[in-house]
């Protein structure tokens, strides 16, 4: 399969970048690692006329800390994700979430700011942030805004990103020391796609949840943050009625497709089982 | 279409050549430069038989234009033997033990298996497995290639590959 044709550019800035972007309007798309666009375009799904490829960006990579916050570039592959000592200290949900992505190939190529600005719905990183209440910063010709994750995403391939704009940067706020962790993903097989998976951070004190955040990944058009059912745990000892209470919360706001993963009812009480399972290891994880 | 020139190193040797930007990797591999090991299985990136290693990196060409290659050094199955023309520890170990049966998929698991040797030199079966499987391969059922990688770890470390007990 051949893709149609197109030019190439390999801007070196980001200034350069956007401002190609802008100037050659919506027949140019942005390259990241590639791996979702370029199967799109062998199938002529996808017919950019220009592509930005923004691999030669050296400010777009990288993975440091700054005060409370990690800072994570867009650049930034699932490979470097999972090879982070800063991240497997401060961070290790990101790791978890990341060797569950695709095969090692294509985490070699595959970038945190493609996965979290393209708005597949089947993407891991972005319920993630969700859950790790990171925002987004989006570059422009204009200058720079901040958008969270959780007001990023607003149909399927559609995010809050404006022509012209890139994803730069991501920010996350470094959890607490102590915090339980789990990403818990039912797919088919190794590589796949979720059928549905969930992110959950928790932090607990004198065995009382203090806090829960809780993401949710490919049942419905967005990633889903699930503020309700974060809300029934947090305050609770996490008997048996809150945490039933919690996954029916989540579940009521799931709305997934039916397709060859499973029909979307199947799917809607596996989100529930994968928040049931990620909240386990999340608690036994735990300290404090 | 205007094409661009770019310069890659492909198994030790500088290449210089033009490309339509829209040539993949592997066409550009198989078809510019006669380098026909690098298979083309799925075409859509999840069989793995177009693995070749590029900066260190184990990469599906057929997901990868070629004109994002330019700078980069590239190894390809034609590449792997020892200078002297005998197998690399990894060829030797798939033909011991019969990690092969068609064959269509071995340039990528060879290739696969190399980086994976290379970044750690005594992985568990279990992390030989994890790190096959962007491969696929529909004859051996993955029990010898999984044996021809701990041949291979064990040559390359100098010490006794002991086959695990059945």
């Amino acid at each position: 399969m051949i893709p149609g044709t197109f030019d190439y550019h390999r801007p070196t800035t980001v200034g350069s970048a956007v401002a190609l972007l802008l100037q050659l309007g919506e027949e140019a798309r942005p390259l990241a690692g590639g791996h979702s666009l370029i199967p799109l375009m062998k199938t002529r799904f996808a017919t950019p006329e220009h592509l930005v490829d923004l691999s030669a960006i050296e400010a777009l990579r990288g993975i440091v800390r700054t005060g409370d916050e990690i800072v994570i570039g867009a650049m930034t592959t699932q490979y470097e994700l999972i090879q982070s000592a800063l991240l497997t200290e401060l961070l290790p949900i990101i790791r978890e979430t990341a060797v569950l992505i695709a095969d090692p190939q294509i985490r070699y190529k595959g970038t945190i700011g493609g996965n979290c600005a393209n708005g597949d719905p089947g993407n891991d990183m972005p319920a993630l942030m969700q859950c790790l209440g990171a925002s987004y910063q989006l570059t422009g010709t204009d200058g720079i805004r901040d958008v969270a994750a959780r007001d990023f995403y607003l149909g399927a391939y559609a995010t809050a990103l404006e022509p012209g704009e890139i994803l730069t940067a991501i920010r996350i706020p470094v959890p607490a020391t102590g915090h339980g962790y789990g990403y818990e993903k039912l797919k088919r097989k190794v590589g796949d796609y979720a059928t549905a998976a969930a992110a959950v951070v928790i932090t607990m004190s004198g065995g009382r949840c203090t806090s829960a955040s809780i993401g949710l990944t490919n049942v419905s058009e967005t990633p889903l943050w699930a503020e309700e059912a974060g809300a029934i745990l947090t305050g609770s000892t996490l008997e048996v009625e809150a945490i039933n209470r919690a996954v029916a919360a989540a579940e009521a706001i799931t709305n997934p497709a039916s397709d060859m993963r499973g029909p979307a009812e199947y799917r809607t009480k596996m989100a529930g089982i994968m928040l049931r399972r990620a909240l386990e290891r999340a608690v036994a994880r735990a300290t404090a | 279409m205007t094409k661009s020139h770019i310069k890659v190193t492909i198994n030790g040797k500088a290449v210089e050549a033009l490309v339509e930007p829209r040539t993949l990797l592997i066409h550009f591999l198989r078809e510019q430069q006669s380098l026909t090991g690098a298979h083309i299985g799925c075409d859509t990136g999840h069989c793995g038989a177009c693995t070749v290693d590029m900066d260190e990196m184990s990469v599906k060409s057929c997901m990868t234009f070629a004109i994002q290659a330019d700078g980069a050094s590239i190894t390809t199955i034609e590449g792997v033997a020892n200078p002297d023309g005998t197998l690399s520890a990894l060829q030797e170990g798939f033909r011991m033990m019969h990690g092969l049966q068609c064959g269509f998929c071995t340039p990528g698991m060879i290739l696969r298996a190399h980086r994976l040797l290379q970044e750690n030199s005594n992985p568990t079966e279990d992390e030989i497995r994890h790190g096959i499987s962007g491969n696929l391969c529909r004859c051996t059922g993955y029990v010898n290639i999984v044996k021809a990688i701990q041949y291979a770890a064990a040559k390359i470390n100098g010490t006794p590959y002991l086959e695990a007990a059945e």
